[in-house]
């Protein structure tokens, strides 16, 4: 039996409230808010929060694969899952794979997923979707548009959701695109779109799926659905003809349109209210439609502690000024910075530091048992113990899941960068060792000596068009 | 068993040039300056020069000082150390004399700011081989952590702390509006400096010290050619450099209230010039004030002031120009300025022209005297680094017999 064994899910902390947008464009309306990614997050990152979330409790050494769907990859070539898989911590013979330029990514790296685990091949695979699509200033799709990310496990033990069927119809139906040059999503006239494309494939593609499970819709729990705005998703529920109390809710008006995350994260959402026995239709959207039935076990309750959707919808920090945004996004040129340049990352050195830097692994003495990190200025490898002077005698020893309190830190307002001040924090980790980190999702008046944070893994810095990944901390809240 | 530097050589000629913003002098401006002030200090030229050692940030080998200054084909090494490099080419002229090898020799230290474009350090250029966090840093940052961290373990309100912080720049700027040759001549009130805009919470403004430009130089000999050449020489106590093994970020007994690598470097220094009391032995001292924080926990690491009570100390005046032991008398790195590669010999002159009872010869006009009434012994200190890990030299110079 093939299905999902763990789920998980990332909202970025920041919540930009749709009317702010409206209010700085002189506009009217402007409903509920979006989660917007913060300045140093981007599709990689929030895969790796995902993932974080969805792997609680499950060694990331026993995954094979890491299949990760966006339509925002950072790079044009260069591998995202190898990337976020690195940080999670998988084995080096994982078969990662990038799934992309469609918003029914995630779904197909589902079914990919199930065929893979299905066959033998693989038996675990880890299945990430995230975006943060841009909307250009002003438009219908800045205000539409949110980020996020959700995962899911797939696996033959121990299944919390099995995969009864599944169809697909594919259909280059382009009602809206982006080319490799543009910035923006182009959109053909909005009424060819949803009348020839959304309210019609998807629906064409659940009744395949009925069909071919010999299904009903009352036999239905929940059903997931992809939608672009609130408007175009009720429109298509009533069009499939399920009742008002089948319809999962798609978070347009707490997250926003997520893209090719967007109906994984729905389905997180339902996952999480749940119950054995339920039975779940999934349907995404983009260039065609997937149709899969779920229909989850008694599994389910053992993996009832992850943050999922619902506990992350309530870790947010409103912004209350659309500025700092557009910042983030670059979407405005600000005044340059009174520092020098930045140097070049290397990446041969970030190459020889992959294994240790990337899933942040320090090391263990194995003569005195102290944990320990290094991160100096020309190495994170360390050869000789702080603590007993034992040469080379060591273990390997993460980081990056433990939690630490906070032993000092500083608000840089000198340091520039696109979000000042730059919150520096010298962390304690729980277990010992301890490291100098960016702290992030804090409020600068909320920090103290003694505080706890978490690890979370974010972009460090920008040049020669590559990006260097890093971990920060952040506050935790639980 | 390891040897002294005490009264081993002497210091015949120094000099300095004004700190600041050099718009007007390049590198090579400031070294002929300072080395020529110091020549004519001790009656002596280029040519009596047996060798040379450099200290500088910028500049590479020590062609740096052998071509504005046309010397001839004698030994230079360059030195380089972070803020201790001054001191470290001092050291190092110091120990070849007392060697035997040469009997007369220059330690001369320059760095050229201003010429970057910039305010402040930047980072280093972050060279960017790593992904460690601290190559993104600056030096306020990793500075303010003593602030946080020491505010927090003695139970400071952030505005006591400010307060106590705030106080220590009042006194440099006090200080250095009495020296016509420092950086920032202006006194200032305490208002300004507690509202003053943040740089790197809880550091503001005034809590942080200028970047310069500047040279200083110093000729040193044995004792006995030094007492044919003037009747005031100035002796060599203490010598001493700490290297830290950078181990404060990832080591969590680091408690980011005192930098262990002073508290060393100040012992060995305080053994090899034969002090048991620092606080009532040194008659004053120029120490590291990078950040006022910095000054504050140093007193505390240099036996100055009782573990976690350096705040009484402060603010009763203890270290103002009249107080018992008088600290940053040219208004220190805070205002005389802090071109690197000079610095420590820049402190080290300040001490020299107290000792001699010549600080007066740089007063601002319309100032009552800043000479410190009958010193016996200055004590310098330099933080190269941060307070997680830095290169540190104390060092003592002082009047013969002391």
């Amino acid at each position: 039996m093939v299905g999902i064994t763990s789920y998980g899910a990332y909202i970025p902390y920041y919540r930009l409230p749709r009317g702010l947008i409206s209010k700085a464009w002189g506009q009217p309306g402007g409903r509920g808010e979006k989660a917007v990614a913060g300045f140093d997050e981007d599709p990689i990152t929030m895969s790796v929060a995902a993932g974080i979330d969805c792997l609680k409790g499950i060694d990331p050494k026993t995954v094979d694969a890491l299949f990760m769907a966006t339509t925002c990859a950072p790079y044009k070539e260069r591998q995202s899952a190898t990337i976020a898989a690195t940080a999670l911590d998988f084995r080096r013979e994982a078969r990662n794979t990038d799934f992309a330029n469609c918003l029914r990514a995630g779904t197909n790296a589902m079914l990919s997923a199930m065929d893979a685990v299905a066959a033998g091949s693989l038996k675990s695979v880890l299945v990430t979707a995230a975006d943060m699509r841009l909307g250009g200033a002003a438009g219908e799709d800045e205000l539409a548009f949110g980020d996020g990310s959700a995962a899911l496990l797939f696996g033959n033990e121990r299944v919390a959701v099995e995969i009864q069927g599944a169809y697909t119809l594919s259909d280059d139906l382009a009602d809206y695109w982006r080319s490799s040059d543009d910035t923006f999503i182009r959109h053909w006239e909005d009424r060819f779109g949803r009348e020839e494309g959304f309210l019609k494939i998807p629906g064409e593609a659940a009744a395949g799926v009925m069909k071919k499970c010999n299904l009903e819709k009352k036999d239905f729990t929940k059903v997931c659905f992809y939608g672009p705005t609130t408007r175009n998703h009720t429109a298509l529920g009533r069009r499939m003809g399920f009742e008002p109390d089948q319809i999962q809710d798609p978070l347009l008006d707490t997250v926003g349109n997520t893209g090719t995350a967007l109906p994984l994260m729905i389905l997180v959402a339902a996952l999480e209210e749940s119950k054995p026995g339920d039975r779940i239709l999934l349907i995404s959207w983009g260039n065609g439609s997937d149709a899969i039935v779920l229909r989850v076990t008694e599994e389910i309750e053992k993996i009832r502690d992850r943050r999922g959707i619902k506990r992350h919808l309530g870790i947010k920090r409103t912004l209350d000024n659309y500025g700092r945004y557009l910042r983030w996004r670059e979407m405005v040129s600000m005044a340059p910075p009174a520092r020098p340049p930045q140097g070049p990352a290397s990446m041969s050195a970030q190459w020889r530091e992959h294994g240790s830097a990337l899933p942040l692994y320090g090391v263990k003495c194995k003569k005195c048992g102290t944990p320990q990190l290094y991160l100096s200025y020309s190495s994170t490898r360390a050869h000789i113990c702080l603590e007993c002077s034992a040469k080379d005698e060591f273990e390997p020893y993460r980081f990056a899941d433990k939690r630490g309190k906070v032993a000092s830190f500083s608000h840089d307002f000198l340091a520039g960068g696109i979000d000042p001040p730059t919150t520096a924090a010298v962390i304690d980790f729980d277990g010992g060792g301890r490291g100098q980190f960016n702290m992030v999702d804090r409020e600068p008046e909320e920090c103290q000596v003694g505080m706890g944070v978490e690890m979370t893994f974010r972009k460090l810095r920008y040049t020669l068009g590559a990006h260097t990944y890093f971990w920060k901390c952040k506050p935790v809240r639980d | 068993m390891p040897g002294s530097i005490k009264d081993r050589v002497a210091i015949v000629g120094m000099g300095c040039t004004k700190f600041g913003e050099r718009w007007d002098a390049s590198a090579a401006d400031l070294l002929v300056d300072a080395a020529y002030q110091a020549f004519e200090d001790a009656g002596r030229g280029p040519e009596d020069i047996q060798a040379a050692w450099l200290g500088t940030t910028t500049g590479t080998t020590g062609m740096v000082l052998s071509e504005p200054l046309r010397l001839q084909y004698i030994p230079i090494t360059r030195v380089e150390n972070a803020c201790a490099t001054a001191s470290d080419a001092f050291r190092n002229a110091c120990y070849a004399v007392a060697a035997g090898i040469y009997d007369m020799v220059l330690a001369i230290g320059v760095d050229k700011f201003k010429d970057s474009g910039i305010s402040g350090l930047g980072d280093g250029g972050t060279p960017g081989p790593s992904h460690a966090m601290v190559a993104e840093s600056t030096p306020p940052r990793q500075f303010a952590m003593l602030a946080t961290t020491y505010f927090s373990r003695y139970g400071l309100s952030f505005e006591e702390g400010k307060h106590m912080i705030g106080r220590v720049s009042w006194k440099s700027h006090h200080n250095g509006a009495r020296n016509r040759n420092a950086h920032f001549q202006r006194e200032v009130s305490m208002d300004q400096i507690l509202n003053a805009p943040m740089v790197s919470w809880p550091l503001g403004l005034f809590d942080c010290c200028g970047v310069s430009d500047g040279a200083a130089a110093a000729i040193v000999t044995t004792p006995e050619i030094a007492k044919g050449i003037r009747k005031d020489p100035i002796y060599v106590k203490a010598l001493q450099i700490a290297m830290s093994p950078r181990d404060g970020n990832y080591n969590s007994k680091y408690d980011f209230t005192h930098v262990e690598t002073t508290v060393r470097a100040a012992e060995a220094a305080y053994k090899e010039a034969g002090i048991t009391n620092p606080r009532e032995e040194i008659s004053m001292a120029e120490v590291h004030d990078c950040f006022s924080i910095t000054e504050a926990v140093t007193m505390e690491d240099l036996r100055f002031s009782p573990r976690g009570k350096v705040r009484e100390d402060i603010e009763n005046g203890f270290f103002d120009l009249d107080g018992k032991l008088p600290v940053q008398l040219d208004g220190g790195l805070k205002c005389f300025g802090h071109p690197i590669g000079a610095s420590g010999l820049r402190m080290i002159y300040e001490m020299y022209l107290h000792l001699q009872g010549r600080a007066d010869e740089l007063l601002n006009p319309g100032m009552p005297s800043r000479q410190v009434k009958n010193p016996k012994l200055g004590l310098t200190h330099n933080l190269g680094g941060s307070p997680d890990g830095c290169a540190i030299f104390v060092g003592i110079v002082g009047l013969p017999g002391v």
